[in-house]
């Protein structure tokens, strides 16, 4: 009831004309700079932070989370139209997305995806108001064991998106983790498979990565095409919107997506994408019709969308209970509450109950707002797709262009994004999938740094993984989640075996 | 032919500009002041530019300041650019500190800090040894007595290998006679996810700066083993390591340089503007609200600092085995 009665307040202060036009500033410039792939929210608050020594805190914070949200959403546009990741939580967005579009359905992507960020948006903000503490006190207890564990469960999802053959599939999650691994060692300070070059050092940008391999790659194979002859139209089919059956096929992913995002979110070391990965592979597991998953399985966007909004969420938890900044932007964020002498911490919410729960309503506004920006723009963003070919992938060579020279400004960037544009249009040639090396790229140096430091806190010990609850649990669930369909599969073939026999 | 005409007009222009700042000057020392910041936009450092840039506008100083951020490996990336692209530029100053000291040795750069001229170092952030509230050790020397018997069973959460945190365990090994390869150090992305993994206790101990730790440690969740500040800290009850009879001062300090290639003149600019900075009140203010310790000092005493503890890191990175 308390919790009530704050929110209230917050809304009172969230209201306001004034902080009601930060919100909508923040939610369009969010929208905006998601799109782009190498502007993400982190670095537009770093930029905006000098804002800090003009505004009040609440109306500086309103800005920021609107900045926050936004880029979620804006970040799935084109990863569904362009197949160009604006956000790496948006990444797994583009597998069915983009086939989506692809089939016709454009709209109906954007718009599944738009509403399940909301629902997503609005179950994790209510989650933070309601749920903090307790979900805190469970975020705690994962230790780096435990981590370990949940990435060997994120890396059972590479199994739905293999494609046809498996060796093709592990070749390419192998190259991955090998990008993943390049740079300076965390554990040990040593530089690896960096030879010799300074821009190397601090790693590979997992954007550039996801860039190149879709939206370059793929260039560079449609002009190849071109070549021989050939030139696809995409004809929208069907409705603009959603479908009944899109609509009955879309709700209970939004609602497991933001189940899995959420609890992640709030986890020290879980981040947005490990949810996406695991929202994916449980919404294949779950369909009715897993064999459109791989050519534009509604499912496959709906679930992930909302699991990369949850996580949004989840992660203002340890930010505002604890004052624990677990992502580049909440760490931002938590500067910008120092600068106005602010110490984030744990006593933020009795002694800043005003901000806090101001900003919370903020969140729902925002989401609000969000959605109420980008429903109409979907009739828009669809035209982009009537673009003829040749221009449209002229732009998106553009666009991803100066996308990854933002990241860091720096020419190297965009020699390596042409390297890899190169790589996957190789592997687009000669059938090899691309999403296993965006999951090796994220998950492999996660899970080895993971493990490293589960191995220094044991002193070598190998049993940790099996003898913390937490750990031999997730354990459990990856096990089964790779035996259960054969074991399924066996006991099924028995008995139609059995029938056969019996008729 | 055009490329000659325009280079002339280029010329002329910057001509003119320059006799305008020239007359600005007597009202302000610096017109606009470019600052290299050799690291992405939010961290300390860069926190640390942008402070400058509001202080020196308060006190009337420059008219506005340009911020270039050049991100990686702790500085390692931007310092080449630095050096080629910036020689000889007044009106222009880097941002770095030890962790840039420290960085440039693990990485076995053949570049240096005594490449590019010093000017004064500015702030410092002493660090501090934590554990979770229920931890059994009460004093420094409860832990360093476990670290004794064996370093491998007391896991110590910090940030990246080779840099403050880590240098400090090692000194603190060093100096109870414990190998410093030994220490079990569990190296976080960062001050977050390390306090994370000590609020779960997940790790024996922790050391970070003591701003990371302050708020925690006020709610009772963690508590303050030692500081490695010079004395006794206002407002924070724990004795200093020296006191607590390990034999180890640190300062995470931060500074900044001009390039190389100035000229006298341009490099004594440098050193009074950014000493008038330093002493204004607009900047203490800051400091005050940031955390920072004010460890001004400028000019040769600075060069000569330097120089004694890029030597100290060196020795401790090579007893940790990482130089």
């Amino acid at each position: 009831m308390e919790s009530l009665q704050h929110l209230a307040s917050g809304f009172a202060v969230a209201l306001t004309p004034i902080n009601l036009m930060w919100c909508l500033i923040g939610c369009t410039l969010g929208t905006a700079i998601g799109v782009l792939p190498g502007l993400g929210p982190a670095l537009t608050i770093a930029l905006l932070l000098p804002i800090t020594f003009k505004v009040e805190p609440t109306a500086a914070f309103i800005l920021f989370a609107g900045i926050y949200y936004g880029a979620m959403y804006g970040g799935s546009t084109t990863s569904i139209l362009l197949n160009t990741p604006g956000e790496s939580a948006t990444i797994v967005t583009a597998l069915e997305g983009n086939k989506m579009a692809r089939g016709g359905r454009a709209g109906a992507a954007l718009a599944t995806s738009a509403i399940g960020s909301f629902v997503a948006g609005t179950i994790g903000t209510l989650g933070i108001a309601f749920l903090a503490p307790v979900v805190v006190d469970i975020a705690l207890k994962f230790g780096p064991a435990d981590y370990f564990s949940l990435m060997v469960l994120a890396f059972v999802t590479v199994s739905a998106v293999l494609g046809s053959s498996a060796i093709r599939g592990l070749s390419a999650l192998f190259l991955g983790i090998w990008l993943g691994l390049i740079g300076i060692d965390l554990q040990t300070g040593q530089a690896r498979f960096t030879f010799g070059v300074q821009e190397l050092l601090d790693g590979v940008n997992v954007i550039i990565v996801a860039v190149g391999l879709f939206a370059v790659g793929e260039t560079l194979y449609m002009a190849s095409r071109r070549l021989s002859g050939g030139d696809e139209i995409i004809p929208l089919r069907g409705s603009l919107w959603m479908t009944k059956e899109e609509w009955s096929r879309s709700w209970k992913p939004w609602l497991r997506g933001t189940a899995i995002g959420f609890p992640i979110g709030a986890m020290p070391a879980g981040g947005a994408e490990i949810p996406t990965f695991l929202s994916y592979f449980m919404e294949k597991k779950f369909s009715k019709k897993p064999e459109e998953f791989g050519h534009g399985a509604i499912e496959g966007v709906a679930g992930p969308e909302a699991a990369n909004n949850a996580s949004a969420a989840g992660v203002l938890v340890p930010m505002l209970t604890l004052g624990l900044p677990t992502s580049a932007t909440a760490a931002i964020m938590l500067s910008a509450f120092q600068s106005y002498g602010i110490n984030p911490g744990p006593m933020l919410l009795t002694t800043q109950p005003q901000l806090v729960w101001g900003l919370i309503a903020s969140l729902l506004i925002g989401n609000v707002m969000l959605l109420a920006l980008n429903l109409p723009m979907i009739a828009v963003w669809v035209k982009m797709l009537h673009i003829p070919a040749p221009l449209l992938y002229a732009g998106i060579l553009v666009f991803a262009t100066i996308g990854t020279y933002g990241i860091s400004q720096s020419p190297f960037d965009l020699v390596l994004l042409y390297v890899i544009g190169t790589i996957g249009f190789l592997m687009r040639r000669y059938d090899f999938p691309t999403a296993p090396v965006i999951i090796g790229v994220i998950l492999g140096p996660l899970a080895e740094q993971n493990f490293r430091q589960a191995m220094t806190i044991s002193a070598g010990d190998w049993t940790v993984f099996f003898t913390r609850p937490l750990s031999a649990s997730i354990l459990a669930i990856a096990a089964f989640a790779i035996l259960a369909p054969k074991v399924y599969e066996l006991v099924a073939s028995r008995r139609s075996g059995a029938l056969i026999v019996k008729s | 032919m055009i490329t000659k005409r325009t280079l002339l007009a280029g010329a002329a222009t910057v001509g003119a500009l320059s006799a305008f700042g020239f007359q600005g000057a007597n009202a302000q020392t610096v017109d606009v002041l470019k600052i290299f910041v050799p690291a992405a936009p939010g961290g300390g450092w860069d926190q640390t530019a942008r402070s400058m840039e509001v202080a020196m506008r308060g006190a009337k100083l420059i008219g506005g300041a340009q911020i270039t951020n050049v991100p990686g490996a702790g500085g390692a990336v931007g310092l080449p650019q630095f050096i080629n692209q910036w020689k000889g530029q007044g009106n222009s100053l880097m941002m770095a500190g030890m962790v840039m000291v420290g960085s440039l040795i693990a990485n076995k750069s053949p570049l240096s800090l005594s490449q590019v001229t010093p000017i004064a170092r500015l702030t410092g952030e002493f660090q501090a040894l934590v554990v979770p509230a229920g931890s059994p050790f009460k004093t420094v020397k409860d832990f360093t007595d476990a670290l004794k018997a064996d370093p491998t069973k007391v896991p110590v959460a910090g940030g990246s290998a080779g840099g403050s945190d880590h240098i400090l365990l090692g000194m603190i090994a060093k100096a109870v006679g414990v190998p410093a390869p030994k220490v079990s150090y569990v190296a976080f992305s960062g001050g977050g996810p390390a306090i994370a993994a000590l609020l779960g206790s997940q790790v024996a101990a922790g050391i970070s700066g003591y701003g990371e730790f302050g708020e925690q440690v006020k709610a009772g969740k963690l508590r303050v083993l030692a500081i490695s500040a010079d004395k006794r800290q206002l407002g924070i009850d724990a004795p200093t390591l020296k006191e607590a009879g390990v034999d180890v001062e640190l300062f995470n300090w931060r500074g900044v340089f001009a390039p190389p290639g100035v000229t006298p003149a341009q490099r004594k600019e440098m050193v009074d503007l950014v000493s008038k900075m330093a002493a204004s009140p607009e900047w203490l203010e800051i400091c005050k609200k940031q955390d920072w310790t004010p460890i001004t000092m400028v000019g040769d005493d600075y060069a000569k600092f330097l120089e004694a503890e890029t030597t100290r890191i060196r020795d401790i990175l090579k007893d940790l085995g990482l130089a």
